[in-house]
């Protein structure tokens, strides 16, 4: 009870308050315009909260990306186009809503389902909050680096089909980081004798650069889209009656949302995917998923939503963010020389316990504004996508320049603004870029300094959480590559036409030296070589 | 028709190839430049040596970047893949626009250069009408009140601010 009196202190500030009502109202706007996302938002704005208390910047990008999502849902339900990416799966059930006549009530729904999963979310995890306290002190240099494998591995093992790739710029991004003088022995790593390099690559400069100016550049060089409203009559209230009547399906996504948001490089998409045919699966009418079920839309909403106050958890427990925009706000932390780790669980847990309850006052923000201002709100839609992207293009340069007044930082940002644009072009991730470069500094620190202290290779695993780190990792890897090869299989019986007989060369070649030792292959070949040369006879 | 391999790949065949190509030529072209760009100190442990990690970022980038290459269902250079290449070159122009906003601030100054840059941007991105053009006038106002006037950002005054008599020379300066 005292823990969270002293938080509720620390949020008692009319500039956190300020910060709330700006993250929650901003991000639900950020959301709801098709082409910006949370990511191209906190990306511009991290620079600006540089200068803000470590509580009142954080509690800005945390209200961006947890109320995104509420306005995400708003286009993908009406005009059926996502407002973020994790909202792809409400357009299934919501947009089928609309076309039925039905908007108001798919909206209500969706809103009513993530106030669920967001609130459920943070309240599980203030409650969890002491478990992780006393689980937190027990990772050591040797765990954390292994986390930040793991982590790494999972968010290239997550990307189906492109994993090599995705595999590439993890590195690639490991390679970002190490450029510049190197802090232990002071010696240079591919500077190119150029001083700008000198003082390293800023991770903001690369996200600004990958996320922010390359969104411009996709919305500058696309054509803009005509836009068809829905016209929304009567109140909002109904979704909350509606959610009532499903209370299982809501529990097991919110679930689903929280352990899928802890786990390193899995995220919404995760969380959704398994809330969804869960609650297909176990539906009376699974017929209706995807033709407009307030089941699925429940299901997509709730997990999504649970998803931003759990990623938090790697975040501040050990200093590892799970994904790209929880990267971002490390470099927050970083600023404000607040390490989030053990040890900020151990002597600021205050801290900790605020940031969560902001989340919990910003969901009932985003719902109250949500439920008044939905009508007015819809009209971000109609922005055109190339004047959107002149307006992204106009604040990303706030974003690089205020950094450190530097034109290099600038050009190298839009240097990183081209390459993402071509991946988003091929369809490539630039997440595994910034994970690799934010946890690839992570693992290095923590390898050298968790090497010091070992002998024999086997000593580094030699601490229970280490050991069961090492064996998560072998584990996601066995997976992998079995899925692999499940994969190839597939694919030579889909190039084969056949399923029946092993696709290895193996296989083949025993199966070819068969059909030559054997008398029904002899008889085969025999006729087969008769037929033949009736036909070469023919010309 | 595509084959299967082809229809089973994640994402568009344009613009993969000479991706992967320019990804794992870059990658060798850094793995060959290690010894000179990277240090390796005598009676140092090897996870320790300052060469270690950029050897494993770019070993996995020559590794899997490779793998990659080779597990592309394309072995040649299609029309489709140059054509792609010149819609990359087509966002040139707008870095080109970013740089110059860029380069014009210090010596124009904020509030002048994003109230020339937004509207003439909109202007060649087809948006020619009176509305949109006030609109943009509209914007550019308002971020740089916001960032500079209200969040403080750090963005110094211009050169030509110097010029001004003194009082309005530091409103400008810190406001504008």
């Amino acid at each position: 009870m005292d823990l969270i009196l002293s938080a509720i202190d620390i949020l008692m500030r009319w500039d956190v308050a300020l910060a709330l009502l700006a993250g929650s109202v901003g991000g639900v706007l950020i959301g709801a315009i098709p082409g910006v996302g949370p990511a191209v938002a906190i990306a511009i704005l991290l620079p600006a909260t540089f200068s803000m208390d470590p509580i009142v910047g954080l509690t800005v990008l945390l209200g961006i990306y947890g109320s995104s999502m509420y306005g995400g849902a708003i286009p993908a339900i009406l005009i059926n186009t996502p407002g973020t990416a994790v909202n792809a799966l409400t357009t299934y059930d919501g947009y089928p809503m609309t076309a039925r006549g039905e908007p108001r009530r798919a909206l209500s729904l969706a809103y009513s389902a993530s106030f669920f999963g967001g609130i459920f979310s943070v309240i599980c995890l203030i409650l969890f909050a002491p478990v992780l306290a006393k689980i937190a002190p027990m990772f050591g240099s040797r765990e954390i680096f292994l986390a930040a494998l793991l982590g790494l591995i999972l968010v290239v093992v997550a990307h189906r089909g492109q994993a090599l790739i995705a595999g590439t710029l993890a590195c690639f991004g490991i390679f970002l980081q190490t450029i510049g003088l190197e802090p232990v022995k002071y010696t240079q790593r591919y500077t190119f004798g150029q001083d700008f390099l000198g003082g390293g690559i800023n991770l903001i400069v690369v996200v600004l650069g990958l996320f922010a100016i390359s969104q411009a550049f996709v919305l500058l060089t696309d054509e803009d889209e005509k836009v068809r409203m829905t016209r929304l009559r009567g109140g909002m209230f109904q979704g909350l009656r509606e959610l009532a009547r499903h209370p299982r399906v809501a529990g097991v996504s919110a679930t689903f949302g929280v352990l899928m948001g802890m786990i390193p490089g899995v995220g919404e998409f995760t969380a959704q995917f398994m809330s969804y045919t869960y609650a297909q699966k176990t539906s009376k009418r699974p017929q209706d998923f995807g033709n407009g079920s307030s089941e699925g839309l429940i299901a997509a909403e709730t997990a999504n939503n649970a998803v931003p106050a759990a990623a938090m958890v790697p975040l501040l427990a050990l200093g590892i963010p799970g994904e790209a925009l929880t990267a971002m706000m490390l470099s927050v932390f970083y600023v404000h020389n607040v390490v989030p780790g053990p040890g900020l669980f151990q002597n600021q847990m205050d801290f900790v316990v605020a940031l969560y309850l902001a989340l919990l006052i910003l969901n009932v923000l985003v719902l109250l504004f949500l439920l008044f201002a939905t009508r007015s709100l819809i009209q971000v839609v109609r922005i055109p996508n190339r004047f959107l992207g002149v307006c992204i293009l106009t604040l990303s340069f706030v974003g690089v320049y205020s950094l450190r007044n530097s034109a290099t930082d600038c050009v190298m940002a839009a240097g990183f603004g081209i390459l993402g644009y071509i991946l988003k072009r091929l369809s490539l991730p630039s997440v595994p870029i910034i994970l690799g470069m934010v946890l690839g500094g992570i693992m290095e620190v923590k390898l050298r300094a968790g090497m010091a202290r070992v002998k024999e290779p086997l000593d580094f695993i030699d601490r229970p959480v280490a050991f069961i780190l090492f064996c998560i990792i072998i584990i996601v890897l066995a997976v992998h590559i079995l899925r692999v090869l499940k994969d190839r299989k597939e694919l030579k019986e889909a190039e084969w036409q056949t399923n029946r007989a092993s696709t290895s060369f193996g296989s083949l070649m025993w199966r070819r030296r068969n059909s030559f030792l054997k008398d029904h292959g002899k008889k085969v070949r025999a006729r087969h070589s008769k037929l033949l040369r009736r036909l070469t006879d023919l010309f | 028709m595509p084959s299967e391999r082809e229809r089973r790949f994640a994402g568009p065949r344009r613009g993969q190839l000479v991706f992967a190509l320019v990804m794992v030529g870059g990658a060798l072209l850094l793995l060959v430049l290690i010894t000179e760009q990277t240090a390796w100190i005598q009676k140092t442990k090897l996870f320790a040596q300052p060469r270690f990690w950029p050897a494993v970022a770019i070993g996995g980038m020559v590794l899997l970047g490779g793998l990659h290459l080779y597990k592309l269902p394309w072995r040649r250079v299609s029309r489709y893949d140059l054509w792609e290449v010149k819609r990359w070159g087509q966002v040139l122009e707008f870095a080109g626009w970013f740089m110059g906003y860029v380069l014009l601030v210090p010596v124009i100054g904020y509030l002048p250069v994003t109230l020339a840059f937004v509207p003439l941007l909109s202007w060649r991105m087809g948006y020619r009408s009176p509305f949109m053009l006030w609109i943009s006038a509209g914007f550019a106002v308002a971020v740089v009140v916001l960032f500079k006037a209200f969040l403080s950002v750090k963005i110094p005054g211009a050169l030509i601010y110097e010029y001004l008599p003194g009082s309005l020379r530091s409103f400008f300066i810190l406001y504008l």
